[in-house]
């Protein structure tokens, strides 16, 4: 679905990405980890946040979506969320919500004054689909609440709720689970494997927590140093030496991973 | 007793009502000021000559309609020219845009170039005012003078003091208040202005979900367009239509944003309001309030007029100082400077 091919990007000097190729299936919850500035979230961003690259290509389904402006990859279904949460504080839950879909009529300046009747019906349908994504999410009681009054834990629903308000085909989540408590991660972590079941969403994953990333991804593709290191499920990952090494230092070597 | 009322009827002639006026002018300012900051994230300075530009050509077409026989009755014709302002200032914005911001936004440069990039655009326009309608003083107002005359309010309450209320300080102030009901309805309750809230909150997460920043920057020109043409020709309207008047306006216009909080719509108007008031309050001479209220042994003898006129410029920026000194993110949080 996804093809990164032979991607560089450096930031003067220093080659945060440094020609990695990978590859994410069709229906797959596929899992990016690796030490700290391995290049995981640059990656995202070439990806998925309109950050060019030096070089490379990546093509969605075949098409070539390189350096495209979030929006327009937002519209062929690509999504992407936050490391730190982002939302927009000053709004409600359900308007942030409401926020996200494109194209309604009610964005078009001229229709926003003569087109009443047609903008509130649509309106009172994104509004229903909310209370839908808010109910998945277990967070339906928050609905009204500013969402800069929300908690990281309860942000990173919201920002995995923005995604379900379209009907997004791949998302790129930038450690969901980081700063969660485990109730929470446990929530989290199933909203997204019925999300991939049900809705047949692909995900994209960038995680620390091993026993989550074991839970949910297959493959997981294992970066260091800018370089795609290996790939595989979390079993074979796990009984690689050179992730090991990669990952926690040789000193850590004889203490196992888990 | 009927002291107390000569003395409110004079505060509100010479305080209250140009105080409300001005105060209104200042609000569309800043309002415009405020949006730009808050959704392009630059400090405009071709705000002021924005208006001049929309007051220009709001006098074009007023003369035009005058010269073709058109009038509005009692109301000033220059009510019909406002639209063709709004719309000519429009098409004027939204070519700068395209000509000169959007470059530097496509550079991502940072806010304080667009500053300066803005201050070139100031000297343009203002050059092309006074190029079009030349530097001179300009009247255009037509119709009825007042509302009420201070005559007028003298016979028939049969006090000692006057009231004036001008047609044309009736005609800014109840604009001014149609306006800002417009423009919250629309950021509240409309997709357009709930996606430039987005933009303005936080605009990564406004370009990964479906907002099309290309629409908001030109929405938000247009917008401004509309409440700089309008405040332009109310002020001309009110006052008098000189070019480089308006130059001198954007210091209390800026003034006001900041003490209100920049980027805070609600702030902008309160800010107008505190700036005007405090300027007219100031340079107002209170004898004439006072001698109603003290008993006579106690009347003042001086003018009891805290600043001269001449300094009036000077009371927006010491309330500025003081706003920034004690409250950076100004009276109602807005973004810090």
């Amino acid at each position: 679905m996804i093809r990164v091919e032979n991607l560089h990007r450096h930031f003067g000097g220093f080659r945060a990405v440094d020609g990695s190729s990978i590859e994410i299936k069709e229906g797959s919850i596929t899992g990016l980890i690796g030490p700290n500035g391995a290049g995981k979230t640059t990656l995202f961003n070439v990806v998925a946040g309109g950050l060019p690259p030096t070089s490379g290509q990546v093509t969605m389904n075949g098409e070539d979506i390189t350096g495209k402006p979030p929006h327009e990859l937002f519209h062929k279904g690509l999504l992407r969320t936050f490391q730190i949460p982002h939302e927009f504080s000053s709004m409600t839950v359900l308007e942030n919500l409401m926020m996200v879909p494109g194209g309604q009529t009610g964005e078009n300046l001229w229709n926003t004054w003569f087109k009443r009747t047609r903008i509130s019906r649509e309106e009172l349908e994104l509004a229903a689909k909310a209370d839908e994504v808010l109910e998945f999410l277990t967070i339906d009681h928050l609905k009204n609440e500013k969402a800069g009054n929300l908690s990281g834990g309860q942000k990173k629903l919201l920002e995995l709720g923005r995604t379900m308000m379209v009907d997004a085909k791949i998302v790129f989540l930038d450690e969901v689970g980081a700063g969660v408590n485990r109730t929470l991660l446990n929530t989290i972590g199933d909203a997204i494997l019925r999300l991939n079941k049900e809705r047949g969403y692909t995900f994209c994953m960038i995680e620390h927590d091993m026993e989550f990333i074991g839970k949910l991804c297959d493959p997981i593709i294992v970066m260091a140093e800018g370089k795609v290191l290996t790939k595989g499920t979390i079993e074979e990952i796990k009984a690689n030496e050179q992730v090991i090494e990669a990952y926690l230092g040789t000193g850590l070597k004889n203490k196992g991973v888990s | 007793m009927i002291d107390i009322l000569n003395a409110m009827v004079v505060l509100s002639n010479y305080v209250l009502i140009p105080a409300i006026a001005y105060g209104s002018q200042l609000a569309l300012g800043a309002l415009g000021v405020t949006l730009i900051y808050g959704i392009l994230r630059f400090s405009n300075f071709a705000h002021g000559d924005t208006m001049a530009f929309g007051a220009m050509v709001t006098i074009l077409f007023t003369w035009l309609f005058q010269s073709w026989g058109i009038t509005l009755g009692f109301l000033p014709t220059a009510l019909l020219g406002i639209p063709f302002g709004i719309i000519a200032t429009a098409a004027l914005l939204l070519a700068t845009d395209k000509l000169v911001y959007q470059f530097y936004r496509r550079q991502k440069a940072d806010p304080v170039i667009l500053v300066i990039v803005s201050m070139g655009v100031m000297f343009v326009m203002n050059g092309l005012v006074r190029f079009i309608i030349g530097p001179n003083d300009q009247r255009f107002s037509d119709g009825e003078r007042f509302i009420i005359s201070a005559r007028e309010f003298k016979t028939l309450t049969g006090l000692k003091e006057g009231l004036a209320f001008k047609t044309t300080q009736g005609i800014t102030i109840v604009t001014a208040i149609i306006l800002v009901l417009v423009l919250f309805w629309f950021l509240n309750r409309t997709r357009t202005g709930k996606s430039m809230r987005a933009f303005s909150d936080n605009e990564d997460l406004a370009l990964l979900s479906g907002i099309n920043p290309d629409k908001v920057v030109m929405v938000t020109w247009i917008i401004v367009a509309g409440l700089a043409a309008t405040a332009g020709a109310l002020y001309g309207l009110d006052k008098s239509f000189k070019p480089f008047i308006f130059l001198q306006l954007l210091l209390p216009i800026f003034a006001s944003a900041i003490v209100g909080g920049l980027g805070n719509p609600i702030g902008a108007i309160a800010g107008g309001f505190v700036i005007a008031f405090s300027e007219v309050l100031i340079t107002y001479p209170l004898k004439k309030v006072l001698k109603y209220l003290m008993p006579e042994q106690l009347e003042p003898s001086g003018l009891v007029q805290l600043l001269s006129t001449d300094y009036k410029f000077a009371v927006s920026f010491t309330i500025l100082i003081i706003v920034l000194l004690f409250r950076p993110t100004g009276l109602f949080k807005g973004k810090s400077v």
